[in-house]
């Protein structure tokens, strides 16, 4: 152990420990803007400057380490100059507009010039020129930027794809989109985890919510919400309500005061995906010799996008069938429409997703229903869901519980896991199971896929199939070294799950944002838990999605199917 | 895509590194008299363009600095902009993560220290202390003011006699200048901005050479007012030399058997030869001055005496004491002092060192001329010990080299500890402790520390101390003169004394150990002040008209540095180890000056000053 004195308390620390964590383990908080525990602790933004004895200037406390002996002032007069004058300099370069800016309240800037009490500006304000692109769903907006560089650490070491990156020099040193591009120009999967790392509003998801507002002003139009699995376990804290109150039932509630004419379950969808995916891979399974192995998965847009521009040649591996969004909007923009005795064309389909990249989905030429129009009309994050309730003022809290509307309000617990890391595989697996055998395995049989484990493996036996080699993978850093694996033959699988996000859906670039902590474990153990209280936990036995086989797709991988829920991944 | 590739520079890199090279060369040639907030503005917009743009202080903070910087010379904040610049500059010293932050704002934090009262003129008064006192560097740097272009002007057109006329109404020394000056004024000669600085002390070695003896002008008539000159060096003949021109009778007191002073007594004659100071010497005397030698003010006669005999003193005394290490055995049979050594050889009484070992303390040029000479007395080896290191040394970096190249060994990095000495008490060795570099003192000199090894032992017969001079104010005191921490007279600018009525001092004796140049330009204010003193008021001209230019050569060329006689042949002997420039050299180096007279803002203001 390291003994040290901080602010006249004496303790001591395992050797390595840096003095920002040796102080927050004492209960001794020190401003931070740049760092990121193991991802970016370059020390850029100097606002963890301590004063140590001996020293003669001051030391950021992100990356020391402490030393025997060491005497460390987190608050000294010297010190708090020094951060006040660094944070006046990096809110200098800021275009402070709090009152119209997304992350306004939710700025880790914002609230650091609060903390030091900054009211006056010494320095003359000269934000970078913002040249801002709405076209992608990533939007960065230069004159927010604090240059912390967490994005492009974020990019290159957890999403290994190196979108962004520091450019120029001297003072104009600024971040941008590496070699000059747009960022529409690059490979970019607009997973949005840079997104849910920037301290403040220079990376944003772009905002929609005026579109749904437009539709559901519209008598014209009807307007059809889908909520996917993993919103409805982190929407809530937005408006910081737990237990009870932070209910599915809520939310649904507030979707319904704010005018939607159809509010559904993008659930009842996931286990469409499972009988039509679980078929594709039996079917596949079955005639092996056809097929290139592993089949992927291919309910993820960041996924998707990420193996065609950087895998290309393993296009044909990836699972026909849509997305649980895309096949909701297909069947509302047929099945639906048909029923309710409407013209597609006068539909708007919203989804609200715990993802980004969705948006970039719903837009592709290869998601459009049977009228041509795009399957998904609006992608609201699970963020601009929450604002647009409370630009509506609707107060979940004060809200009843209320259900999902019929006929596509019902999911299983084997579909509320689709928003957790390893949730589609084992859906899949119980479902195939079925299918195959005719019987329903344990719910819990497949549970080996579940966990935090970024890459896990299981092989399970099928009886009358055999053995099934699968794979679980989160974030797209991993996904890149199981891509390899795959490529150079070191591992052999039969059918493989990939999320874009670590963590799955949980984790997604649409979630709420909470300064220094990662949620989506604990968003996903809440997704388990819905699962293992789901009174039905078969994809299968969905009642709903049996009928509308019943009543108009007739059976998975039919007719109808392949034109509305299948699509080709060019 | 190559695992690794070789690291080729590329076009536009290659290019900056040519422009890092040109501004070095330019920054060298900056005018003297630049405003220095702007200077400082400029200085820091150089370094944030530097800036890698990680660290939020580095990044921002010297762009707002310089943003403030605009203010100030804008004339538009209050004063309190200063504590503003200076809070933040202390934060990027106190946060930034390198060199390139903490350097950047300490340039800026000393620029408040160090020229506050610009700053203060700028917010205040919106207008600059700065200004262009004179247009042509060299002249400008030159402390006698000496028309260096027009003497470039006459050499280039082989009009040697009159390049030396030209410098006389500056500097009556042409001769031992263009020898032994250390010439600050090729220190920013603006033709740095194209290749490298002009050899001014070359050319004016090659004018003197060619030009040979050249009569002295006419003296004015005379006066009847009398002046009395204590010290014959360089400042004490430069004042009587103007003195005599101005018609005042003049009469110079020297201590010791010969008149030049340390250009005689501490300068070796292989670098000034006996016979060109004499020369010159006797020229100046040519002009009726009195000279009284072997005199010493205090002892033959008093200091009062002169007041009533003279209307006005000019006192030019030197600095000619020596100073001791301070360590034990520096009584030592062969320890003897610089001064003591380069005196004895300037008044012909050559020492001995045949077969001796010599080693010699000290790192400045007097340490290099006892060094060379200590060789050329036959020493069998000689030793030059400095505590810290070579490239620290006060010496010209030739003299240094230069006596390596004789064969002497510098020792860089050794404190003298003690002498040995036998039971005869003569000297057998000096010990050091050798040394490590270590922390930057405030003049910004690495100070060295005993490094953790044994003594050296360095065995010598002879240890000569050369470790600077002191001033003999012994006899002047007691007469009332006022003597300044460190031993120098208190001389105002114009070289008047305090308190002292008809009394002037300047030179060595005023400013501590410096140059000829500064002792001349010295006796140069103090003729003219002495001249107004006496009521007159004579004006010292050339009358040589300086050729008009018609164009400059601006293509880089390189500079024609001075050839010296092989190091084997000239350690053997005292005559002189620099060459003169050949005829085509001459041309050719005097065609390279830019003319700052004319050209630029010399042919407005300030390009030449005829008369004085």
């Amino acid at each position: 152990m390291v003994n040290f004195k901080i602010n006249d308390r004496e303790l001591s620390v395992k050797p390595g420990t840096t003095i920002l964590e040796a102080a927050e383990k004492a209960g001794i908080p020190i401003p931070h803007l740049c760092y990121l525990k193991e991802i970016n602790e370059i020390a850029a933004c100097r606002m963890c400057m301590v004063e140590v004895e001996g020293t003669d200037r001051l030391v950021p406390a992100c990356n020391t380490q402490v030393t025997e002996g060491m005497v460390i002032h987190t608050n000294s007069p010297r010190v708090s100059r020094a951060r006040r004058t660094n944070l006046r300099l990096i809110l200098s370069q800021h275009n402070s507009n709090c009152t119209t800016c997304i992350r306004g309240g939710n700025c880790e800037l914002q609230r650091l010039a609060q903390d030091l009490n900054i009211h006056y500006q010494t320095y003359d304000v000269q934000p970078e020129r913002s040249r801002v692109d709405l076209s992608v769903p990533v939007v960065r907006e230069a004159g927010k930027c604090i240059k912390c560089m967490r994005c492009v650490q974020v990019c290159d070491k957890i999403q290994g794809m190196n979108i962004w990156d520091v450019v120029g020099t001297g003072s104009r040193t600024t971040v941008d989109v590496k070699v000059g591009r747009s960022l529409k120009d690059t490979d970019c999967t607009f997973c949005g985890q840079c997104v849910t790392h920037c301290p403040t509003g220079a990376l944003t998801v772009r905002d929609d919510t005026n579109r749904v507002l437009r539709a559901i002003a519209d008598p014209e139009i009807i307007t059809v919400v889908q909520v996917a699995p993993a919103v409805r376990v982190a929407w809530a804290e937005e408006f910081g309500l737990e237990g009870a109150k932070a209910s599915t039932g809520r939310m649904v509630a507030a979707l319904k005061r704010m005018g939607f004419n159809y509010v559904f379950d993008t659930n009842f969808t996931a286990d469409l995906t499972i009988m039509e995916e679980g078929s594709e891979f039996l079917e596949r399974f079955t005639r092996r010799g056809k097929h290139r192995w592993p089949m992927f998965t291919s309910c993820c847009p960041g996924w998707v996008s990420f193996l065609k521009s950087q895998y290309p040649a393993y296009k044909e591996h990836l699972s026909t069938a849509k997305s649980p969004q895309q096949m909701f909007g297909a069947v509302v923009k047929s099945f639906f429409a048909e029923k309710i005795g409407v013209d597609p064309a006068k539909i708007c389909v919203v989804s609200v997703m715990p993802c980004s990249a969705k948006k970039a989905e719903c837009e592709l030429p290869s998601m459009k229903a049977a009228n041509g129009d795009p399957d998904v009309d609006v992608v609201l994050t699970t963020r601009e869901m929450c604002r647009l309730f409370r630009s509506d003022f609707v107060d979940p809290a004060e809200l009843e519980d209320e259900t999902f509307d019929s006929p596509f309000g019902t999911g299983t617990g084997a579909a509320v896991i689709f928003g957790a890391t390893g949730g589609v595989m084992d859906a899949a697996l119980r479902s195939a199971y079925y299918l195959v055998t005719g019987k329903n395995p344990d719910p819990d049989a497949f549970s080996e896929v579940r966990g935090n484990k970024p890459w896990r493996e299981a092989t399970f036996e099928i009886p009358g199939a055999g053995k099934v080699r699968v794979a679980v993978v989160s974030g797209l850093g991993n996904t890149r070294k199981l891509m390899e694996a795959v490529d150079s033959g070191t591992v052999d699988y039969d059918f493989v799950e990939v999320m874009a996000c670590p963590g799955g859906c949980a984790g997604g670039g649409g979630q709420p944002i909470h300064e220094g902590k990662e949620l989506a474990a604990s968003r996903g153990n809440q997704l388990w838990k819905l699962d293992a209280k789901a009174p039905i936990r078969f994809s299968h036995e969905n009642p709903d999605v049996q009928a509308l086989y019943r009543q108009y797709l007739k059976a998975p991988l039919g007719e109808r199917s392949h034109r509305l829920l299948h699509t080709h991944h060019d | 895509m190559s695992r690794l590739e070789v690291k080729t520079p590329s076009r536009a890199q290659a290019t900056v590194e040519q422009l890092y090279r040109n501004m070095e060369r330019r920054i060298a040639a900056s005018p003297p008299g630049l405003c220095p907030v702007d200077m400082a503005l400029n200085f820091l917009d150089l370094c944030r363009a530097q800036t890698c743009g990680k660290c939020a202080p580095c990044r921002i903070g010297l762009a707002q600095l310089s943003n403030m910087l605009h203010e100030v010379l804008d004339g538009e904040p209050d004063l309190s902009i200063l504590d503003r610049m200076e809070v933040t500059a202390q934060t990027i010293v106190d946060t930034a993560d390198c060199a390139i932050g903490i350097d950047a704002a300490n340039l800026v934090l000393m620029g408040l220290k160090g020229f506050r009262d610009d700053y203060e003129e700028h917010i205040l008064h919106h207008r600059c202390l700065g200004s262009l006192k004179n247009p042509v560097p060299c002249t400008a740097l030159c402390p006698a003011g000496v028309d260096i272009p027009g003497y470039v002007a006459l050499v280039k057109e082989g009009r040697c006699a009159d390049a030396v006329r030209l410098i006389r109404k500056d500097n009556p020394f042409p001769v031992a200048c263009a020898y032994i000056c250390e010439h600050p004024c090729e220190a920013r000669c603006r033709r740095n901005m194209v290749d490298d600085a002009v050899n001014i002390r070359g050319l004016k070695r090659y004018a003197v050479d060619q030009a040979g003896d050249v009569p002295q002008p006419k003296v004015a008539p005379a006066t009847g007012k009398s002046v009395a000159v204590i010290g014959g060096g360089p400042g004490g003949l430069s004042a009587a030399y103007y003195l005599a021109l101005m018609g005042h009778k003049v009469t110079v007191y020297e201590k010791r058997q010969k008149l030049g002073g340390m250009m005689r007594y501490g300068i070796p004659s292989y670098r000034f030869p006996r016979e060109k100071l004499d020369a010159e010497i006797a020229s100046i005397l040519s002009l009726g001055i009195e000279v009284h030698t072997g005199v010493k003010v205090g002892n033959d006669i008093s200091f009062e005496e002169l007041t009533a005999k003279y209307d006005c003193l000019y006192l030019s005394i030197g600095a000619h004491t020596d100073k001791k290490v301070g360590i034990e055995g520096e009584d030592s049979k062969g320890v003897i002092s610089a001064v003591q050594m380069l005196g004895q050889i300037g008044d012909e009484d050559m020492p001995d060192f045949t077969g001796k070992r010599v080693a010699v303390i000290g790192g400045g040029n007097v340490a290099m001329d006892v060094t060379r000479s200590a060789i050329r007395l036959g020493a069998e080896k000689v030793t030059c010990v400095y505590r810290r290191r070579i490239e620290d040394m006060t010496a010209q970096a030739e003299e240094v080299e230069g006596a390596i190249a004789e064969g002497a060994e510098v020792m860089p990095l050794q404190a003298p500890l003690r002498i040995e000495a036998d039971e005869n008490g003569n000297t057998v060795a000096l010990w050091t402790q050798p040394q490590i570099i270590g922390e930057v003192d405030k003049a910004g000199r690495p100070r060295p520390g005993n490094a953790a090894v044994e003594p050296l032992r360095i065995p010598a017969e002879v240890v000569i101390v050369a470790i600077g001079q002191g001033i003999e104010t012994r006899g002047f005191e007691e007469a009332g003169i006022k003597i300044q921490r460190g031993g120098t007279l208190s001389a105002n600018a114009s070289t008047q004394l305090p308190d002292m009525e008809g009394v002037f001092a300047g030179g060595d004796c005023v400013t501590g150990p410096a140059t000829v140049i500064r002792a001349i330009a010295a006796g140069k204010a103090a003729a003219a002040n002495i001249d107004e003193y006496l009521g007159f008021h004579h004006e010292i001209h050339s009358g040589v008209e300086v050729p008009v230019p018609s164009c400059t050569d601006l293509r880089p060329r390189g500079r024609v540095n001075p050839t010296e006689r092989d190091a084997s042949e000239r350690k053997c002997d005292f005559a002189c180890i620099e060459c003169s420039m050949t005829d085509e050299e001459a041309a050719q180096e005097s065609s390279r000056c830019l003319r700052c007279d004319r050209f630029g803002f010399g042919n407005f203001k300030g390009g030449r000053v005829d008369k004085w």
